[in-house]
């Protein structure tokens, strides 16, 4: 029995985990997907949202704030990238100054400081790739980017590395109180513990309305981006808003904390919420978008167009604490939709808290501080590198020639403690065929690398777990997988 | 300088037929001080996964294999003493010609070059780049990595394929793939002509019976875990795709031969100015950059259709490097080189034409903007016209050439020449 099972290993589960690990009990992790950081944040905008946006008096906006604020500490002590460039929502009419200025007041009520309404010039010196149609717009410094996966995986490895247990490809079908303990149905058996807690995104709603009296609907609302190729100098300083629809903050422009400049998201409420397919009609959407905040988008610099699901819930607001008409130990963060990432440092201390209290779980005197993520070959300087090398000549062996990744890196990323199965875990962790050729060069020696570090034959690798198989045998042989 | 800086003549940057060819050349011509970097284990690039014939017809007189036809200049660089360093990053390039490489054997090494060669290659362009919608499974490879799979690693991808244009490697896939038992469903092309070389379209697709569906692109993509099928449509004369003509295709593998983009990450560190057509840089005609004393030739420079016209331009390049270490350069006159109508992309962009004792012409190289039968190929200054050769067939699948004499190239100097697809005979 554990003492608390998290459902869901996305980034609010791994962060109430990475809490939890700070406590003296039992506690596992469980996830459908064969890695961390496999649903909604695997595909994000990757902001930190200063938590101008999030209607005050809510609690989208007091952990907005409050995580936001607690952001770079935690990267920092993770060794995860974070970067506080600033954001820009920009106003195209004379119309939206009473929007923005609605807004610079709610940030103001919110606590957020910094913002002020400039115009347009000050915005083109700020941005000149900014559309010089641009009228005003409000100047928001305190916004902030992170690497949703990387600080997923980073949180995962940290928990791992206190004795969390990971239970991936596991998949939660029902949950129930015997009166005693919680059992959880699972494809892989049953798990019992003392206390749960469901993060589980855009099906967190099954199992909430399982045992609550209180029914929720979370709409799974799918964001299509383009993801452009770094370039130096960056053409985007910082994140580059446009007014705010019902629909959520719209589409932005913004460069990433690796340089790239992504554009999206849409904003379509769709029926399954594993539909993380792009369309004809968002990618165009997108663009159409995007062009008015960045008239020179060049479509030769784009690597990848990708899709990612929030979890909207009805009434628009995170539900998060103990579940409503639920016996005791049944506890939830759901609904997590934008600004929740940001939010997310705030959740797993508040609810990781609120849990080893309710459960009375003594301080983890052997709690092992998290070891920051070794810098990457491609950020080191050439002493760094010499170093690195003499530590490890793998160090010595590039694999990604467009991130130059190097083969101790992807090494490095299957042994973590919540190491990379698959490809497509390789290249989260590591950046090894997230470039401009998309993998094309690389893939293959990841394959190779994988299967050596993980015991397996090359077939055996997959691109994202399950039956994403990559080859069909041996060219002798007949076909594996019809 | 630092202690740990190598100083060296001559650096060349890659491996492959360009490379060595390169290297080749530069030895014969007398530079003593040189070494080829190379990011793999073995020399020869790309052709070392080409195991099918059709190389060396125009430089050998032979049908080759691309392994055959590299070690021809592996063992004539190894007789050469000429050192070829693998599994060496070059990790960056400055103005000034300073290279850092890393490697498992050596770790980080910086090289002090007087004169670099880039000869990279290039890179095959992804799914990502063409924004087709749809989910994202497994089983969607770029050709060259399904070749590297079948041919090097001996994994066939995948046994239902359909192949989303049709550059020469994807083609020459449609074959590869089918030999070895797949089903190849159809070869699908954006454009109304197909971009790879007439003889593998009917060696490779129509010995098959394998369908070339021009004007024809991918619009959707399904499958959630390994890809299960693709949805074809045809495009009208904006490539956009026509409602109602969609056709759907069960499959488990998507290749893509979408295209090859030269690899110049490296040459724009060292500050070379790029060609937005070729994208890669653009040279004079001794493929010498914007940058003095560095070169380019092979795929990086431009996208060869012939790896035999690769090691011919990689020859020049070479012997143009020996030149620059030996301080031969003649006094010249600078002409620049036009696309005109119906030409994209020529090669060289410049022509630094001596004075005097002009002893070898120039092919410049370039590609048809569509197909044109009986068209003439046309060179001319603002003042006349140099030449006006008639070509039975131009596609954008075949690179064009067209030969500047010694005596040509008297008229152009400090002119500019203009390179024209024209329907007449002009002069």
């Amino acid at each position: 029995m554990y003492d608390v099972v998290v459902i869901g290993a996305g980034v609010i589960g791994c962060a109430i985990a990475h809490r939890l690990a700070q406590y003296q009990g039992s506690v596992a992790v469980v996830d459908r997907a064969n890695d961390v950081s496999e649903g909604a944040s695997k595909a994000n905008s990757g902001i930190v949202h200063a938590g101008y946006d999030a209607k005050a008096g809510t609690e989208k906006a007091r952990l907005n704030v409050k995580g936001a604020r607690m952001m770079r500490a935690l990267c920092d002590s993770l060794g995860v990238p974070y970067g506080q460039p600033g954001a820009l929502v920009l106003g195209f009419h004379e119309e939206d100054r009473a929007t923005l200025e609605a807004l610079y007041q709610n940030a103001l009520v919110n606590g957020v400081t910094g913002c002020r309404i400039i115009e347009r010039d000050e915005i083109l010196k700020m941005e000149p790739n900014v559309n010089p149609e641009v009228l005003l717009a409000l100047d928001v410094p305190a916004s902030g980017l992170v690497s949703p996966y990387e600080l997923t995986h980073a949180l995962a490895d940290s928990a791992a590395e206190n004795g969390v247990d990971f239970k991936l490809g596991t998949t939660v079908t029902a949950l129930s109180h015997n009166g005693d303990h919680w059992q959880l149905m699972t494809d892989k058996g049953i798990l019992k513990a003392r206390a749960v807690i469901n993060c589980a995104g855009a099906f967190a709603d099954v199992l909430h309305n399982q045992i609550s009296t209180r029914k929720v609907r979370i709409i799974a609302r799918r964001g299509q981006y383009y993801l452009l190729d770094h370039t130096v100098p960056l053409l985007f300083q910082r994140t580059i808003f446009q007014v705010p629809t019902k629909m959520g903050k719209g589409v932005l422009v913004s460069p990433t904390t690796h340089g790239n400049l992504l554009l999206g998201p849409t904003a379509e409420d769709i029926t399954d919420g594993l539909d993380t397919a792009t369309t004809a009609l968002g990618l165009h959407d997108v663009l159409d978008k995007a062009k008015l905040t960045y008239p020179g988008v060049n479509l030769r610099q784009v690597i990848t167009t990708f899709s990612g699901i929030r979890a909207h819930e009805q009434d628009g607001d995170f539900l998060i604490g103990a579940v409503e008409g639920a016996p005791e130990g049944a506890f939830e963060a759901i609904g997590i939709e934008s600004p929740g990432l940001s939010a997310a440092p705030a959740i797993g201390e508040e609810l990781g808290d609120w849990v080893a209290y309710s459960l009375k779980m003594p301080r983890n005197t052997n709690y092992i501080a998290p070891t920051p993520l070794a810098k990457p070959f491609s950020g080191m300087n050439e002493t760094e590198r010499r170093l690195a090398y003499e530590n490890d000549p793998d160090y010595g062996r590039i694999v990604c020639r467009c991130e130059q990744v190097t083969e101790a890196e992807v090494r490095r990323a299957i042994r973590n403690p919540v190491g990379a199965t698959s490809l497509d875990g390789v290249k989260r962790r590591t950046r090894a065929g997230m470039g401009r050729c998309q993998g094309g060069f690389c893939s293959t020696r990841v394959m190779e690398i994988l299967a050596e570090e993980l015991g397996q034959p090359m077939q055996h690798i997959t691109k994202q777990g399950g039956k994403s198989w990559l080859l069909d045998g041996g060219i002798a042989e007949g076909a594996d997988h019809e | 300088m630092s202690e740990m800086t190598k100083t060296i003549d001559l650096l060349i940057i890659g491996a492959g037929p360009a490379g060595l060819a390169a290297a080749i050349s530069a030895k014969r011509e007398g530079v003593m001080d040189l070494a080829v970097l190379e990011r793999e284990d073995e020399q020869g690039g790309i052709l070392n996964q080409c195991i099918h014939n059709g190389f060396g017809l125009h430089r050998f007189k032979e049908e080759l294999t691309g392994p055959e036809y590299a070690l021809r200049d592996i063992k004539e660089a190894r007789d050469l003493n000429i050192p070829v360093l693998c599994g060496t990053t070059v990790l960056s390039v400055t103005r000034d010609k300073k290279v850092t490489a890393v490697s498992r054997e050596r770790g980080i090494e910086v090289f002090q070059a007087k004169a670099i060669i880039l000869a990279m290659g290039c890179r095959e362009r992804p799914r990502g780049a063409l924004a087709i919608p749809g989910s994202r499974p497994s089983g969607i490879f770029s050709a060259g990595t399904a070749q590297k799979l079948v041919n090097m690693a001996g994994f066939m991808p995948g046994r239902r394929v359909v192949i989303l244009g049709s550059g020469d490697i994807g083609l020459i896939m449609a074959r590869r793939m089918t030999l070895q038992g797949a089903k190849v469903l159809a070869c699908v092309e954006l454009m109304p002509y197909s971009s790879g070389l007439n003889r593998n379209i009917v060696q490779c697709l129509q010995d098959y019976d394998i369908p070339l569906l021009l004007s024809h692109t991918v619009v959707d993509i399904e499958g959630r875990d390994r890809l299960s099928a693709v949805t074809v449509a045809q495009v009208d004369d904006n490539r956009r795709p026509i409602p109602g003509t969609e056709q759907r295709f069960e499959c488990d593998t998507l290749l893509l031969s979408v295209g090859l983009i030269p690899e110049n990450e490296l040459s724009l560190q060292a500050g070379v100015r790029l060609s937005p057509l070729t994208q890669g840089p653009a040279v004079n005609n001794l493929f010498e950059t914007n940058v003095r004393g560095i070169f380019a030739c092979g795929n990086e420079l431009h996208v060869h259709d012939l790896v035999d016209y690769v090691s011919r331009e990689s020859m020049q390049a070479g012997k143009a490097a020996a030149d620059y270490l030996h301080g031969e350069k003649a006094p010249f006159l600078r002409s620049q080189v036009k696309d005109g109508q119906g030409v994209r992309g020529t090669v060289p962009q410049r022509l630094d034409i001596p004075y005097e004792n002009i002893t070898e012409g120039v092919e410049l190289m370039f590609r048809p903007d569509k197909v044109y039968q009986n068209h003439f190929v046309t060179l001319r200054t603002e003042d006349e016209v140099l030449l006006s050769q008639k070509r039975m067939i131009l596609t954008p699948g075949e690179m064009a050439e067209a030969k500047l004499t010694p005596a040509m190239l008297d008229k152009v100097r400090g002119k500019t020449l203009t390179v024209d697809i024209t329907k007449e005979k002009q002069t």
